[in-house]
């Protein structure tokens, strides 16, 4: 079930679009501030709000790469892979990861406090190797900085 | 030398807010545009000026608003493209995080020129900090009457929305940006009706780069004549480039249209790193062709760029050095573009995963010496006018042209069985 808060916030996006189904990706974005991930329970509580079918609401969700569809850690960490990374070597800080966390890509640790996935180009192409944990950037990166910088997150 | 998009952020990249923009001449386009001329007058200047787009087509951007029906009622779109996604490009993440008024004021400017009723600024989710600068920016504007009702005291209402995205390379795509915007899945929309005529909810709707809008002021306050002497070619104005990979000063930097490649990589990016030697370069993002050492006084403009066999695209170069391989360098780009394809048309559904996995085979050591007829056939048959948008082709770009240039290190792979790069990395 949507809670009160969802509710609100999903009738707010519904205010500013023709149609119901317009606020689709804005529902998804709400639900997965609330909780993380967006459940097939979530999915058919956004789909009877907005006058959609399930599987609609669902061919939306699972389009988009930071829509998510499993449950997730605590802190994401989105490793850019595009092609300055790559030669700039973001290869070595994916391995840095996989060592520190024991985990690959699309994997949660087992404390559940980071999910690990690859990400197309931040646009921080200058300070390459780069990626984001949650809403911070970290940039001009060597594999020897990760663990100080995970320390931070719990 | 004049710097006009970039000469007021602060060498940190802080963004220039509204007092200070205003300090700077900020909005006074605005004022002058409502006051002293018809909406018709700003497309016309845009026009002359020859203002082409900077998100890597180079559409003349006055051409585009011509074809907007203006005597229809009802609502009308114009959006700013942010959703800047193309790997090796990170130009308008400097114009978003540091001068956000000049793109909000050149949005009202082409929404005047319109007569759009209401304005998007669609920008990509990982750019956080230019989302709470263009979040603070549209709040102020409007506090400053700069929009929502009857700005200015004239008789033109114009309401602007920020969109965040959620990740999908596609949505740069203009039809399925509209899509992406509509709450849907972001699938490019068969042409024609074009936007212009049949966008957003079905209404007239214009679809610009950030880098493009950032313009509109400065050419409504000093005519296309100074917009055109910025230049050192026939494509008018600045042009912000970029260069990442192995130089000494990765960047990017506001300079003249039209400045050779050997330029931007020798004086601003301060040439390659020690033990490095300069092989390549996409010269405007991933969907652009591979030019070499022999094209370093190519004029980094439309024209210059189209004339040695690539694109000017985004305008942010990627370098290949001798000690990164062009196979892998090149599957890294089609693991993107395979990831990002959207699926709708087969090409690009099936062609390149396919495409992938053949060069992920190469850099293995299991590739074929038919393999290389096989990437060939498939630049060929993945190329404009085979599939339903951009993304294929553009995809085809990097890899016919490092055929091209590099085949003796596709030669190698095969027939040493391996990747002869000691720094191979997968």
């Amino acid at each position: 079930m949507l809670s009160a808060i969802e509710i609100e916030k999903i009738s707010h996006e519904l205010r500013h679009v023709p149609v119901k189904k317009a606020a689709c990706i804005e529902a998804l974005k709400i639900v997965q501030q609330e909780r993380r991930w967006v459940s097939d329970e979530s999915v058919a509580d956004i789909a009877a709000m907005l006058e959609m079918s399930a599987a609609e609401v669902d061919s939306v969700a699972t389009f988009y790469n930071l829509i998510f569809r499993k449950p997730v850690g605590r802190h994401i960490i989105l490793l850019c892979d595009s092609i300055s990374c790559y030669v700039m070597g973001y290869t070595a800080l994916r391995q840095r990861l996989h060592e520190i966390l024991l985990i690959g890509y699309g994997q949660t640790t087992a404390d559940e406090r980071f999910t690990l996935l690859p990400n197309a180009c931040l646009g921080t192409c200058d300070h390459a190797p780069a990626l984001m944990i949650d809403e911070d950037l970290y940039r001009d990166l060597q594999p020897e900085d990760l663990e100080q910088i995970l320390e931070k997150y719990h | 030398m004049e710097r006009p998009l970039t000469q007021h952020i602060p060498d940190n990249g802080a963004a220039l807010h509204l007092r200070e923009y205003e300090a700077v001449g900020g909005y006074s386009a605005l004022r002058k545009a409502l006051r002293d001329m018809e909406p018709a007058q700003v497309s016309t200047l845009v026009k002359e000026a020859n203002l082409k787009g900077r998100g890597g087509a180079g559409f003349a951007t006055g051409m585009k608003w011509s074809f907007v029906p203006m005597n229809v009622p009802g609502p009308k779109y114009l959006i700013a493209n942010a959703d800047e996604m193309e790997p090796g490009t990170f130009k308008d993440r400097w114009l978003l995080e540091g001068n956000p008024h000049q793109l909000l004021e050149g949005m009202i400017l082409a929404s005047y020129a319109i007569q759009a009723t209401d304005a998007f600024v669609f920008l990509r989710w990982a750019y956080k900090d230019a989302a709470r600068e263009m979040r603070r920016a549209i709040a102020d504007a409007y506090t400053a009457g700069y929009l929502g009702k009857n700005i200015l005291g004239s008789a033109f209402s114009l309401e602007m929305q920020l969109h965040t995205g959620v990740g999908r390379y596609m949505c740069g795509e203009e039809t399925a940006l509209l899509n992406s915007l509509e709450g849907k899945r972001a699938t490019p929309r068969a042409k024609p009706p074009f936007p212009q005529v049949s966008g957003l909810f079905g209404k007239p709707t214009i679809v610009n780069n950030v880098e493009t809008l950032s313009w509109i002021s400065h050419i409504v306050n000093n005519g296309e004549a100074w917009f055109k002497s910025l230049s050192y070619t026939a494509d008018g104005g600045t042009k912000i480039y970029g260069v990442s990979g192995r130089v000494n000063k990765p960047g990017a930097w506001e300079l003249p249209m039209g400045i050779t490649m050997r330029e931007l990589l020798e004086e601003h990016a301060g040439g390659m790193r020690n033990g490095y030697r300069f092989r390549g370069a996409l010269p405007g993002g991933a969907s652009t062709d591979f030019l070499t050492d022999a094209h370093l006084d190519v004029k980094m403009d439309f024209a210059g760029v189209a004339a040695a066999g690539s694109r000017l695209g985004t305008g942010t170069m990627v370098v290949l050095d001798d000690r990164t391989c062009p196979v892998g360098f090149v599957h890294n780009l089609e693991h993107f573009f395979a990831q990002e394809s959207c699926g709708f048309c087969t090409p690009c559904r099936e062609g390149l995963p396919w495409t992938e996995k053949i060069l992920w085979s190469l850099e293995n050591g299991t590739g074929e010496p038919s393999d290389l007829e096989l990437l060939e056939r498939h630049a060929r048959l993945l190329g404009p006018g085979n599939t339903f948008c951009a993304l294929a082709p553009g995809a085809m770009e990097p890899l016919q042209s490092a055929l091209k240039y590099f085949r003796e290190d596709f030669e190698q792979h095969i027939k040493e069985k391996k990747c002869p790069y000691a720094h191979h990395q997968h």
